[in-house]
């Protein structure tokens, strides 16, 4: 693994791997759903829309096309720090997949026509996701507003759709030209790659793009909760309640040494068939149907910085009140505390940590995507190959201590009534 | 495609992929086993798939509360001393079903292959199916069934399926509730005796493994489970009946589901080269016809897609969007459209090269990792084919021309052939619908 920058100040990350005739390239924008400003909530997701709109030399429908059609994949995905767009391809596709992100990051075609229908795609999108879908949004979507009090941390960044149906084509250009400067995004390049080759590549295609002011962050730090907060949310179609909860943990990007215990615990607590909160809350207590412990608003522990969120969500039946499901996950989580991990818990996790690294390791594209988050968070893509040897050398009083801290009294706690649940009348639209 | 010619970057030469080492047995008790080695990382992905098609009714629920039973411990072990036993060798089974076969996943560290094998084999001889934790995972089903139920494409999944196959097993999405409910922990051990039987079965190890040693590795744990009768050979999917549209009321709904239905031909159909590349075009990839039309020109909906489905009595082509509910009748006009025009017109010889390249590289792609390949090997176990019929069909794709194209489109993608299925607001869409179709 290599990194230099561009005179423009591009970040650029090479990691060659010859074992399979496939390279994956990565565009990290320093900028995601806490960046957008009031009043223009999911602006930072109807922006990655418009990327792939059309630029400079590039028709509408093309981009992905000439991937495609180079027997590739493309996406791109928005998330609270970052947006990012990245292809998997035959290696000798490679320079195609440069002077396509390379021509965007120049100039993409915002056009009133294409804004208009991209807006239309992202309702659409919202729908299918959220309003037309039973526990659409929870609790990504329910969660922050209780455990956060300032606008970037809360609020909705699908987005309001007040203000998705206002956005201009002024907004987007201004968006485009403060936060897709050069010096604000990192591009990663791995796999089948010859590096001095793939040095020109992105010398020829990428130096030409002015430089342009790389823009501050928005300010995102705020206390911890000092006493417990609870609210509901109806879900008119959903047929059985859910909760959510969520904490603060530690900064990652700041102290990773205190952060990494807290990526184990949720480990211990939920992953898998014998985990702590499966086995007492699903198998012998019978009071939840599913339970997922994570961190990061996505189940990605190193997706954003400060804040990150440690959430669980639990669906239980109707049959059975929030607060009974509350009362055994505190007990659980008490006893944990005090009488620690038994004997083997924490070999056999680490086995299965290890495990899916290897795992996630095995694709390209997951190395690419991860090389660049690091690269763009924690300014430091080699955290991929640190983060098996950190993890497997927390211990376990740390793990039990991280638990520790998962207590009521700076907890957020969202009640999902399910509006479908009592009576057999339509879902009704309006949540 | 225009405006680029002279700046897109030609593509350089491509790197041949190369087919991995295998080994192939069928062990005396009839379970074949596939190893192949992909050393990337020092894992070994498994997939075992156990026939388990039925034709008597309440086979849905029968399939589906074993696969979440079969894991709650063994003569040996309880739930908790199984479940970590496999996570010890970083392993955790994952257990599906559906109308034709039980599924048996996970990934396990190579060094604990052999411990992890051992384990799947005493799962597979011995599984208890304790009764109290069976009537937990009953509870359980039962609840997931009904969460399962509110969702919109769950509703358009099981109408569509029930217009498609009638009274075909395969018209059975969901496990019914009450099927459930009449089920039990000896019933559980009656069907696991007579159905969870090596005849038949396939086992795909992918990974960082020598194939001949893993077979003997294979045969050691498993030679020991007792062969049964037969599989269940259901009769072939009837092809769908045309006729009236079908509407499920989903009071209030924002958006309507459209969901689309026909027959296609099976992989080993000299013609499915060809069908792929017309599912593809019309909408099976971004780069699309029905992608362009309705989402990126019209603006109706965030995820149109067409699909085909092999199943083992017969495979199928879909095409799903959710559309917003003002718009339903536009976006089933332009849907009828488009299919009008795969079936009745010649695609270009352009749109022919990036679909064909699309299906390769995709090929390739997803075969590039163990888990992927592990994937799309155990989907090929079912008919029984593997490496072979992955080299064979990436030569098909190759000469395939517009009229093979135009052949299969006239055949699958007429819309007359096709089954309509529509989950919205019936009050707010019934009348726009009926000026296009009528309605069942």
């Amino acid at each position: 693994m290599a990194r230099h920058s561009l005179a423009n100040g591009l970040r650029v990350v090479l990691a060659p791997d010859r074992s399979s005739a496939v390279v994956g390239v990565a565009v990290y924008y320093d900028v995601g759903m806490r960046s957008e400003p009031e009043g223009r909530t999911g602006f930072a997701h109807l922006f990655e829309h418009m990327m792939f709109q059309g630029s400079e030399h590039v028709e509408k429908m093309a981009h992905m096309r000439h991937v495609q059609s180079s027997g590739g994949t493309v996406n791109g995905s928005t998330r609270m720090d970052y947006t990012n767009y990245f292809e998997l391809l035959p290696s000798n596709a490679l320079e195609r997949a440069l002077f396509l992100e390379a021509d965007r990051m120049r100039s993409p075609r915002i056009t009133a026509e294409n804004l208009t229908n991209q807006i239309s795609v992202v309702k659409e999108e919202i729908r299918v996701n959220v309003l037309n879908q039973p526990y659409g949004g929870f609790p990504w979507l329910s969660l922050p507003p209780v455990l956060f009090d300032t606008f970037p941390n809360a609020h909705n960044g699908y987005g309001d759709f007040v203000d998705l149906d206002s956005a201009t084509v002024d907004d987007a250009t201004a968006f485009f030209n403060t936060y897709y400067a050069p010096s604000n995004a990192v591009l990663v390049v791995c796999g089948d790659i010859d590096p001095e080759l793939t040095t020109d590549l992105i010398e020829r295609h990428f130096a030409d793009i002015a430089a342009r002011p790389t823009p501050s962050r928005p300010c995102t730090a705020e206390p911890d909760l000092t006493a417990p907060r609870r609210s509901r949310v109806t879900d008119a179609l959903a047929p059985a309640p859910a909760l959510a909860l969520g904490w603060r943990v530690p900064d990652p990007v700041a102290d990773l040494e205190a952060y990494l215990p807290y990526v184990v615990a949720a480990e211990v607590l939920s992953e898998g068939d014998a985990s702590r909160l499966e086995q007492r809350l699903v198998r012998r207590d019978q009071l939840a149907l599913s339970q997922s412990a994570y961190l990061g608003l996505f189940g990605d522990p190193f997706d954003s910085r400060d804040p990150v969120t440690l959430s669980m969500t639990l669906h239980h039946p109707a049959t059975v009140i929030a607060d009974a499901v509350l009362d055994a996950l505190d007990d659980e989580l008490r006893r944990f505390a005090a009488d620690g991990l038994v004997d083997g818990e924490l070999r056999r996790v680490n086995a299965r940590i290890a495990s899916q690294l290897l795992r996630e390791a095995d694709s390209v594209l997951g190395r690419t995507l991860q090389f660049a988050a690091y690269e763009l968070i924690y300014g430091r893509a080699e955290l991929l190959t640190e983060l098996p040897g950190r993890l497997a050398a927390v211990t376990g009083e740390q793990v039990v201590a991280a638990v520790a801290t998962l207590t009521p009294d700076h907890r957020a706690v969202v009640e999902l009534v399910p509006g479908a649940a009592r009576t057999h009348s339509a879902p009704r639209r309006g949540r | 495609m225009t405006g680029v010619s002279g700046l897109l970057p030609p593509l350089g030469p491509s790197r041949a992929a190369r087919r991995p080492s295998s080994a192939e047995r069928t062990l005396s008790n009839g379970l074949t086993v596939l190893a192949v080695r992909r050393p990337a990382v020092p894992l070994v992905e498994l997939r075992l798939r156990i026939p388990f098609a039925g034709n008597r009714p309440g086979h849905r629920a029968r399939a589906s509360l074993l696969a979440n039973s079969l894991l709650l411990g063994t003569a040996r072990r309880s739930e908790l001393e199984l479940v970590q036993a496999l996570q010890e060798v970083g392993t955790e089974l994952a257990v599906g079903s559906d109308n034709d076969r039980v599924l048996i996943s996970g990934s396990v560290l190579r060094a604990g292959l052999n411990t992890g094998l051992d384990l799947l084999a005493e799962v597979l001889t011995s599984a208890a199916y304790p009764a109290r934790l069976v009537a937990g995972e009953r509870k359980r089903l039962r609840d997931q069934l009904r969460i399962a139920r509110s969702q919109p494409d769950v509703v358009a999944r099981v109408a569509r399926a029930r217009r498609v196959y009638g009274k075909h097993p395969y018209a059975e999405v969901l496990a019914a509730d009450g099927d459930v409910a009449g089920l039990d922990a000896t019933a559980l051990r009656r069907v696991h005796r007579q159905r969870i039987q090596p005849t038949g079965a396939r086992l795909v190890l992918v990974g960082d493994l020598s194939p001949a040693r893993t077979l003997d590795a294979v045969e050691a744990a498993l030679g020991g489970w007792a062969p049964g009768a037969a599989p269940v050979t259901l009769r072939p999917a009837p092809t769908p009946v045309p006729g009236p549209l079908l509407l499920v009321d989903r009071p209030g709904a924002v958006q309507s589901c459209l969901r689309l239905a026909g027959s296609a031909p099976m992989r080993t159909d000299p013609g499915y080269p060809a069908m792929q590349l017309a599912n593809l075009v019309f909408g099976g990839y971004f780069s699309s016809r029905y992608v362009e039309n309705i989402r990126e020109a019209k603006g109706y909906t965030y995820t149109p897609r067409s699909s085909i489905e092999h199943r083992m009595a017969g495979s199928a082509f879909a095409v799903d969007a959710d559309v917003s509910t003002a718009v339903t009748a536009p976006a089933l006009l332009e849907t009828q459209y488009e299919l009008g025009r795969m079936a009745t017109l010649p695609i270009t010889e352009a749109e022919l090269d990036s679909a064909r390249q699309y299906a390769l590289g995709n090929l390739a792609l997803s075969t590039s990792t163990q888990a992927g390949l592990a994937a799309t090997l155990a989907g090929l176990a079912g008919p029984g084919l593997g490496l072979d019929w992955i080299a064979d069909y990436r030569r098909a794709l190759l000469s395939v021309g517009v009229d093979d194209v135009l052949e299969q489109a006239s055949r699958f993608l007429a819309p007359s052939r096709l089954v309509t299925v529509v989950v919205g607001d019936a009050a707010a869409i019934r009348e726009q619908l009926g000026t296009l179709a009528e309605i069942a």
